[in-house]
């Protein structure tokens, strides 16, 4: 260990501020600086900014919601990686673990669909 | 690279798998039960979930293991105290919540608006609340037995999660109950950020996240001890704000005052159960041995949450806020146990959780009854009086009172004594100077309420107490049985618990 | 020691009759007055009964201990509810239970048309409980219990007629008070556990040979601040005379016969830490100086009954602790006083009581005058009251007094004549004052308002005034009869020490003391008897007639003292919590979230600050983390 132990958090801090001044920097420097009416628009992800909407243009709960409904069911999958990974060493054990995962992920997915979750309108 | 499948002890888990169990159930009874029936099934389910799990408790109390859930669960007697508190708890708290009078009709609805409306005219009930309540009690039994930090971070996750959205649920002053919902989210997710980086620092010291692996290299001595001591205060951070700890309490006063009455006294109650039983083992397992590192700083956060708690609470107009305050003093006063680092530390800590967290969900359900027209009454000034008009209730709300202020012949005294003597033989002579200060500060606002109740002047503004229903009748009951036996025969109970609290290594 | 499994019984017999009153409620509204009286006599006749058990002992065998239960075991500490009945707490059992009881018969007549008689009996019965706990606990905790228990009772029964906000008030104020005494007893508790290990009186007692004198000074300072807050002594005596809202039987027991006593049973209960303690004893000396003075000169000037007897109740009570403060040779006396007190003092009130009930519950003594003719049993009672108070021979309070300002003048030094000299000035106050209230309320002329038509009480009141009133004629004489109380007491407060070199003569005391009777008698007889009394307090009275009206300026002297201060405090702190932290908080807030405009639109509430105070919080710890570890 060096003398000051310090010494690697102030070069994590560092680094985390000079990545940051850099990016800022370099984008501010060679980035093409070609503005149109999308480049400015509040987000670039395929959704109309809709100001007219109810209260002051924000998004209609529904995409959070499906968003989440999204994560879950992403979650599950990188659950399933390791466990087809190792299935074979975890046998009997695994599947029935595995099962009841995925038994426990369903009940989510049945109150979401039974309570209208899934339906737009 | 070799892969060994998971050994599991069932009956150990047993509680916890069972508490989850009927949190699914419930969730299905949700998504397809009849409406009209899901209440007295919801019941039905959560209350024989929870006397199932404690039933589960007791038939293995006398185990002890390391290996319940392969090194990341601990299962010994400190962890069984805590667990079958926290399982009482969240039964006479379930009692409270069973009274639907306080939960809103449609929590999705915007407030004032018609759906709000329309659901009041159906007479919804929110009955998502007892899965909620069980997926919490969940979290809160894994909390005090984590043995790794990562098992620590989901149990975290898992109490609090629920926790935020049960905030919102209030019946009266939705606006309020919303805002405190989401204040609670917003700091807690903050909060949880704090540990979970605490937990990558200790990985760093350590290369463990187990709670043994980390005494080790503590022990050891060979890691860096920068990474420990950033570690150890991260990891600080995220379970003072839990226990609502000065200077990470501010979130406590507003969520109180803003989640349902039955709420507040549940998550008051078990929350610092959970919170106190994790801080004990963390602290007493794996960072006893960097006792010099912690112990000032914790000292000054004991002594400066008592103090504040306590002053700050003789401002307080609001019965719930001043209960929070309250609450906070208290958590500092549970710091003395945690800080004597030392056997009769944590009898006392744990005696003191029981006892307060009994008395805490009484006192919430006293709260719950005094109501007017549009819902609870929690302005102290509209409380002046309520001895005349109801003085059983009064009585009963004032003994839980003096219960908290420390008053003998209750819990409350046997607790703050054995943790102050706890604290004082272990040297803390700070800690104990200061708790009896603000023990004395803390009584002055508690008995201002028993004058407000009992010799002031009834105010006609149709605050009343109503008459209670048979659950919540029992709740109260049981409670300041409990306060009062605890009070004159503390010594069972004592005993109990000096011959069973022990954390395994 | 001998052990007993009966002592409980004294306990449970009154807290039985408590809980079903309580717990029955309004069904019990026609028998519960019954109940709780015959519970009380029963108490009574269990105290007897140990007192011809004790009586059949051989005098070291005398004190009787039971063992309840293992109460708080923690750690190294451990504490079992046990009772102590010896040759001291007799006194008070017989005493408690006897006046008690009387006072229960009272006051089924007395209460009678109050629709809450049976909750004010339940109270009562409470109190006895708590009383004899205090008592008879065989450790400072036990006795702690009791002394909160009877706290609670008075309370309650100060408070009982709660629906006048002024009573409301004046049982707030004695409970506060009560409290500042209740903080001296649990810091003697503390000092004592952690400097001598023990709780348990024979323990304390045994330690109290090696201990240091420092630590026994400080428990027996705070012991004193105990006995001041419960005894109405200087300087924590503000509380008595408003406790007169209570109804009268409350005074006549609480405030007169025993609760009030219970410092003046602590005091001589503690004789050996006092005994090693002399700074501690010499304060209690001094307390007790003082309050007899302060009593007496506030009785003076007090045209309400009750409060006059009140004051008198302090200045009496600074007698037992002056002769508890003078060490072996006043122990004895202390108790006797207390005794004999017991007995006249409250004989007046239930005096006063009838009075009042003649009188439409007038309580002002201008506005009495010749009840004589009317109300002869109870001019009988109260006259032997007061001839017992005020100490003509051969009435109870003559003996005790008079052993008293003896043992004060033979305390030796520039201190006895001092304290003698008080005591002599404190008699000679008692017998003008007393006299004031005598010839007001009896002897001098009418001055009623028109509508009463005084008229004696019934017998269920005279008949407790008329068994004390026997009390305050015979037990002065009975106690001091071949040294009966003195030798009695002696295996619990030590061989009673007669000093060496008397400055005066007993007979000398005795003809100094009547002599200081007679002028007092005199005074107020030629300024009251034969005078017209105004009906109104006449307001163009001395400065000093006007301060001691208002109890000696004490409510100002606390109120600048204690309660301005403390509301200083807390509205600082509240003011620096509103502007020094939140602000605080707002200021490193904006600092630190100032580039984030944007972002706090879309933030609600207070949550930022929160936020950032967390954040501080965890910056803090991190610094003091590393501050340690350096």
């Amino acid at each position: 260990m060096s003398a000051n132990p310090y010494i690697p958090i102030l070069v994590i801090f560092a680094i985390g501020f000079g990545f940051a001044a850099f990016s800022v920097g370099i984008a501010a420097v060679t980035g093409p600086a070609r503005y149109n009416r999308a480049k400015l628009e509040a987000y670039e992800c395929g959704i109309e900014p809709s100001p007219q909407a109810l209260q002051g243009g924000r998004f209609p709960v529904k995409y959070f919601l499906t968003a989440m409904l999204f994560i879950v069911f992403d979650i599950e999958i990188v659950f399933l990686y390791p466990w087809a990974v190792t299935f074979d060493k975890l046998g009997l054990f695994g599947l029935v673990e595995m099962a009841i995962f995925i038994g426990t992920v369903f009940v989510a997915y049945a109150y979401v669909w039974r309570r209208g979750g899934l339906e737009w309108d | 690279m070799t892969f060994t499948a998971p050994v599991l002890n069932y009956a150990q888990l047993a509680p916890m798998l069972i508490v989850l169990g009927g949190a699914l159930i419930g969730v299905l009874i949700e998504a397809f039960g009849p409406r009209a029936s899901r209440h007295a099934s919801q019941l039905f389910i959560t209350v024989a979930s929870l006397v199932a799990a404690f039933a589960a408790l007791v038939r293995v109390r006398n185990q002890s293991s390391v290996d319940a859930a392969m090194g990341s669960v601990g299962f010994d007697g400190a962890g069984v105290l805590l667990q079958g508190t926290i399982l009482i708890i969240a039964l006479l708290s379930v009692f409270l919540i069973a009274d639907q009078e306080n939960f809103t009709a449609l929590a999705a609805a915007v407030p004032g608006s018609s759906e709000e409306r329309e659901s009041l005219q159906l007479d919804l009930r929110v009955t998502e609340v007892y899965p909620l309540t069980l997926f919490a009690v969940a979290g809160m039994l894994l909390f005090p037995v984590s043995t790794d930090l990562i098992t620590l971070f989901v149990a975290l996750e898992m109490l609090s999660l629920p926790l935020y959205l049960m905030a919102g649920l209030s019946r009266r002053r939705r606006l309020m109950s919303q805002e405190s919902a989401l204040k609670y989210f917003l700091l807690g997710a903050f909060s949880s950020a704090f540990l979970l980086f605490g937990v990558a620092y200790l990985y760093g010291y350590s290369n463990s996240v187990t709670f043994a692996g980390i005494q080790a290299s503590i022990t050891g001595g060979s890691g860096n001890d920068v990474f420990l001591l950033l570690g150890i205060a991260f990891i600080s951070v995220g379970l003072l704000f839990k226990v609502g700890a000065v200077p990470f309490h501010a979130w406590s006063p507003d969520v109180y005052q803003g989640a349902p009455t039955a709420i507040t006294g549940f998550m008051a109650a078990a929350t610092k159960v959970a919170a106190f039983g994790a801080i004990l083992r963390i602290f007493y397992v794996a960072f006893a041995n960097a006792e010099w590192q912690w112990k000032p700083a914790l000292v000054l956060i004991a002594i400066v949450t008592m103090v504040f708690g306590s002053v700050v609470a003789i401002t307080q107009r609001d019965v719930k806020r001043m209960l929070a305050y309250s609450s906070i003093a208290h958590a500092g006063f549970l710091l003395a146990g945690v800080i004597a680092l030392s056997k009769s530390g944590l009898d006392a800590s744990i005696f003191y959780l029981f006892a307060y967290g009994i008395a805490t969900v009484g006192a919430f359900g006293v709260v719950t009854l005094v109501r007017d027209s549009a819902g609870e009454v929690t302005d102290l000034n509209r409380w002046s009086g309520l001895g005349k008009r109801s003085p059983l209730v009064a009585s009963v709300f004032a003994f839980f009172l003096l219960a908290f202020a420390g008053i003998p012949l209750t819990s409350g005294f046997i607790g703050k004594f054995s943790i102050f003597s706890a604290a004082y033989e272990t040297g803390s002579t700070a800690i104990l100077i200061a708790g009896v200060l603000s023990s004395a500060i803390a009584a002055f606002f508690y008995i201002r309420v028993i004058v407000l109740m009992f010799f002031k002047d009834p105010v006609e503004d149709g605050t009343s107490v109503v008459i209670p229903s048979a659950l919540t009748t029992t709740t109260i009951a049981v409670t300041s049985l409990i306060t009062l036996i605890l009070g004159i025969f503390p010594a069972p109970l004592i005993n109990f618990i000096e011959s069973s609290a022990f954390f395994i290594r | 020691m001998t052990t007993s499994t009966s002592l409980v019984y004294l306990i449970a017999l009154p807290l039985l009759g408590a809980t079903i009153l309580l717990l029955a409620g309004r069904r019990s509204d026609k028998w519960g007055h019954l109940l709780a009286t015959a519970l009380s006599a029963s108490s009574f006749g269990v105290g007897l009964y140990q007192l011809s058990q004790m009586l059949n002992r051989p005098t070291e065998e005398r004190g009787v201990s039971q063992k309840l239960f293992s109460w708080i075991s923690v750690g190294s500490f451990n504490v079992d509810a046990g009772l102590l009945l010896d040759q001291l707490s007799i006194c008070f059992v017989l005493l408690i239970t006897g006046v008690g009881t009387l006072i229960h018969i009272y006051s089924i007549s007395y209460m009678s048309h109050d629709e809450n008689r049976r909750r004010f009996f339940a109270y009562l019965n409470l109190f006895i409980a708590a009383m004899l706990l205090l008592v008879l606990g065989d450790s400072y905790l036990n006795l702690y219990v009791g002394w909160e228990g009877v706290g609670l009772a008075s309370y309650l029964l100060i408070g009982f007629w709660n629906q006048k906000p002024a009573y409301a008030t004046a049982s707030k104020k004695a409970f506060v008070m009560n409290r500042v005494g209740d903080m001296g007893l649990s810091f003697a508790i503390m000092i004592a556990f952690a400097t001598l290990g023990t709780v348990s009186f024979s323990g304390v007692e045994e330690a109290s040979h090696t201990a240091s004198k420092a630590a026994l000074t400080a428990i027996g300072i705070m012991l004193l601040v105990a006995a001041t807050g419960k005894s109405a002594q200087f300087p924590l005596q503000a509380w008595l005379g408003d406790a007169m809202a209570g109804p009268t039987p409350v005074s006549a027991l609480i405030h007169a016969a025993t609760m009030v006593t219970a410092g003046v049973y602590l005091i001589v209960r503690s004789n050996f830490i006092f005994d090693a303690a002399p700074t501690a004893q010499l304060l209690v000396v001094i307390v007790g100086a003082i309050t007899l003075m302060f009593g007496a000169l506030v009785g003076t000037a007090k045209d309400d009954i009750k409060k006059a007897l009140a004051a008198s109740t302090m200045s009496q009570i600074g007698y037992m602790v002056l002769g508890a403060g003078l060490g072996p040779a006043g122990y004895a006396f202390a108790i006797m006083h207390l005794l004999t007190h017991g007995f006249f003092k409250a004989g007046m009130f239930l005096g006063a009581g009838s009075v009042m009930h003649g009188m439409n519950d007038q309580v002002d003594m201008r506005r009495y005058g010749a009840l004589r003719k009317f109300m002869p049993i109870t001019f009988i009672t109260f006259g032997l009251g007061y001839l017992a108070i005020i100490g003509v021979p051969p009435f109870a309070g003559f003996y005790s007094k008079d052993a008293i300002i003896e043992t004060a003048f033979n305390a030796g030094g520039v201190k006895g004549i001092l304290l003698g000299g008080t005591a002599l000035l404190g008699a000679a106050i008692t017998a003008f004052y007393m006299t004031r209230v005598m010839v007001l309320t009896f002897t001098s002329k009418e001055r009623w308002e028109d509508n009463q038509h005084p008229h004696e009480s019934p017998i269920l009141m005279w008949l407790p005034m008329a068994i004390l009133a026997i009390g305050s004629v015979t037990t002065g004489f009975l106690f001091t009869r071949g040294h009966a109380l003195v030798n009695w007491l002696s295996p619990v407060v030590g061989e009673h020490a007669e000093s060496e070199e008397m400055l005066l003569q007993p007979m000398v005391v005795s003809g100094l003391a009547l002599l200081a009777v007679a002028i007092g008698v005199a005074i107020a007889v030629m300024k009251y008897q034969r005078a017209d009394v105004e009906t109104v307090a006449p307001q163009n009275v001395s400065i000093f007639t006007r301060i001691a009206r208002k109890d000696l300026m004490q409510d100002s002297f606390n109120e600048a003292v204690f309660m301005r201060p403390g509301q200083a405090l807390t509205s600082l702190l509240v003011k620096g919590d509103e502007n020094v932290v939140d602000g605080a908080v707002r200021g490193i807030g904006r600092t630190a979230l100032g580039a984030g405009a944007s972002l706090r639109k879309t933030q609600t509430g207070f949550a930022r600050s929160y936020a950032a105070l967390i954040l501080i919080g965890a910056i803090a710890l991190i610094a003091g983390i590393w501050v340690v570890t350096q």
